[in-house]
């Protein structure tokens, strides 16, 4: 027999009750967990690009072409060391919900501004050599089970018909938070396949600075020369750019948060209603134990100690649980963001509001127990 | 000298502007390794006379003294851990914790103690087999019954060795043949280790076991019988 053993003792009193309230901590902790995940990993997205790249597109929206006749007088710049570019391709693979980023891109150019596409050479040789070869990020082919030499076909929506891709190499992320979900082909392929009626247009041109200190200005630059032609251009650094596709989401952040804390709030309403029920029914008890000479800051820590062990054990599962779900599993926004995982901060935070949330709960009837009058409450056994 | 020592002691309690006089200058002796029993109607002051002796209460007036403290003029903190020491208590209704088994009830007081984990439950092993209950130490309260219960109350309070033990109506809750099974054992306790018992109970024969009566009417001490 010992303190701890008392105080689980006691959660074993009401079982039901105690595994029910253990449980919507958990579910509580959980929800908040994959809502800050959310968050934090559309925060973060801006990291999956590069300040040290530029990114130049239609100034109306990325959806609009820009011509690629753009791209001598972009090299000519000063400060650009390199151009290449891109093409949004949205195709489905069997199944429309089987859907992630695929890029149409100038191999040639593009790959040289990327440092972080880590592949074998043989692999990047086979890629560069075959018109339909298609580049694959770890994650991506682990998710679908893809192998080298595998033939797949992508289904088109924004570019019709099936398209047949040979996987010739598959990368990995060279730094943290490099997207390993995307897949990449060669642009000719797309301008093959439509016998040069898009080869005059590009989703978008990236550009890699020799100084990236001077990205700012750069950019300026070139969002002047084209401000008075046909198609005026918006460039940004990369990160920006990343950070724009969570803006279309709106002000998410104050959403998500407020959202997160109200299940918080609900969950702690149900923690300090069991707290509040179990130190009632337990009046007699603390009286007993009064009279065996349990001084106040005794019982005041026992009945505490309860309250923390609800929510230390339901704050495991919910935490354990979105780690496993998340940091062990895939979500990836269809590329556009890399994969939802539970941050450093969010489990801090989750920390601090499992303290906060056994305080609150149990403070009051800790306070209470501890205040007990004896002969009271023996009135009321008697 | 007496062990307990209650001198002069007036007991009011207010309600709203009323005020509700119990004892008035009341004063008794009780011998170390006595066995008294408090006898007398609902409301004579008997509850009230036992919380006091057991530092729960406080005399409005007058001085509680126990082996030398005067634990009238004790704080709440320093009455909690006199109480720890030096009183036992049985009630009537046995108020085991439910959740803890037999043993473990018995062991509670000792987590008070700075007696190791092992040294604790060794001594409540002993307080179980000196009430005859060593072979139900695994049993939850409701697994046991009445008698049963309330020997492991008496366990419990006799755990900590304390030279006091104060029960109230310890057997009112029980049949006639349980009920003689716990007077033998308060006997016992007070025979052959010495304990000095105070105890509360409506039934005379409970108190023939005692080695003296004593009669609170209204708060005040009628009469003393000696058996």
């Amino acid at each position: 027999m010992t303190r701890t053993g008392l105080v689980v003792a006691n959660l074993r009193r009401r079982r039901r009750r105690a595994v029910l309230t253990i449980l919507g901590v958990a579910i509580a902790i959980f929800l908040f967990l994959t809502l800050r995940s959310v968050l934090t990993t559309l925060e973060d997205s801006g990291e999956v690009g590069s300040e040290s790249r530029l990114i130049v597109r239609n100034s109306i929206g990325i959806v609009f072409p820009l011509p690629i006749g753009y791209r001598t007088r972009l090299l000519s710049l000063d400060g650009v060391e390199g151009v290449s570019w891109s093409n949004w391709f949205g195709g489905t693979y069997i199944e429309p919900r089987n859907f992630f980023a695929q890029l149409a891109i100038d191999a040639q150019t593009y790959l040289p501004l990327y440092p972080e596409f880590v592949m074998p050479e043989e692999q990047r040789r086979a890629f560069m050599g075959e018109r339909t070869a298609a580049l694959v990020g770890r994650g991506l082919a682990e998710r679908f089970g893809w192998q080298l030499g595998q033939t797949i076909t992508l289904r088109g929506t924004i570019y019709p018909g099936d398209w047949p891709f040979t996987i010739r190499a598959i990368y990995e992320p060279g730094r943290d938070r490099f997207p390993d979900n995307v897949m990449y082909f060669h642009f000719a392929y797309l301008e093959q396949a439509f016998g040069g009626a898009y080869s005059d247009e590009i989703g978008t041109f990236v550009l890699g600075l020799s100084d990236p200190t001077r990205a700012a200005d750069i950019a300026a630059q070139i969002d002047a020369l084209y401000e008075n032609s046909a198609v005026p251009t918006k460039t940004e650094t990369e990160s920006a750019y990343q950070l724009g596709f969570v803006g279309l989401f709106g002000n998410i952040g104050f959403f998500l948060n407020t959202i997160g804390m109200a299940v918080v709030f609900a969950i702690l309403l149900v923690a300090a209603n069991t707290m509040a029920m179990s130190s009632r029914e337990r009046v007699p008890e603390v009286a007993v134990m009064k009279m065996l000479g349990f001084g106040d800051r005794f019982i005041f820590s026992i009945v505490l100690a309860e309250a923390f062990l609800i929510s230390l054990i339901g704050t495991a599962l919910g935490l354990g649980g979105a780690l496993l779900v998340f940091n062990l599993g895939r979500f990836d926004a269809l590329g556009f963001v890399p994969g939802l995982a539970v941050a450093g901060r969010s489990v801090l935070l989750t920390l601090a509001i499992a303290a906060g949330l056994a305080l609150a709960s149990g403070l009051f009837p800790a306070r209470r127990a501890a205040r007990l009058n004896v002969i009271e409450a023996l009135r009321h056994v008697a | 000298m007496a062990l307990v020592q209650v001198r002069n002691v007036d007991k009011v309690f207010r309600r709203d502007s009323e005020e509700i006089t119990v004892f008035k200058g009341l004063a008794i002796d009780i011998a170390e390794g006595e066995f008294l029993a408090l006898m007398g109607p609902s409301g004579s002051g008997k509850t009230t006379l036992l919380n006091m002796l057991a530092g729960l209460d406080q005399p409005t007036t007058g001085s509680i003294e126990i082996a030398g403290e005067n634990i009238a003029a004790m704080k709440r903190r320093r009455l909690a851990e006199w109480r720890a020491t030096n009183v036992g208590f049985i009630f009537q209704l046995y108020n085991l914790i439910p959740v803890l088994t037999a043993l473990q009830n018995v062991e509670l007081p000792l987590l008070l103690t700075r007696l190791s984990r092992r040294e604790r439950r060794e001594r409540a092993v002993t307080a179980l087999r000196i009430v005859g209950l060593e072979d139900r130490s695994d049993h939850f309260p409701r697994q046991l019954s009445g008698g049963q219960e309330q020997r492991t109350g008496i366990a419990r309070a006799i755990v900590t060795d304390p030279r006091l033990i104060l029960a109230d109506e310890p057997t009112g809750d029980l049949d006639a043949k349980a009920a003689a099974e716990i007077l033998d054992l308060l006997q016992r306790l007070n025979r052959d280790f010495g304990k000095t018992v105070i105890m509360v109970t409506h039934d005379p024969n409970a108190a023939e076991r005692a080695g003296r009566t004593l009669h609170l009417e209204k708060g005040v001490l009628l009469e003393a019988v000696r058996s």
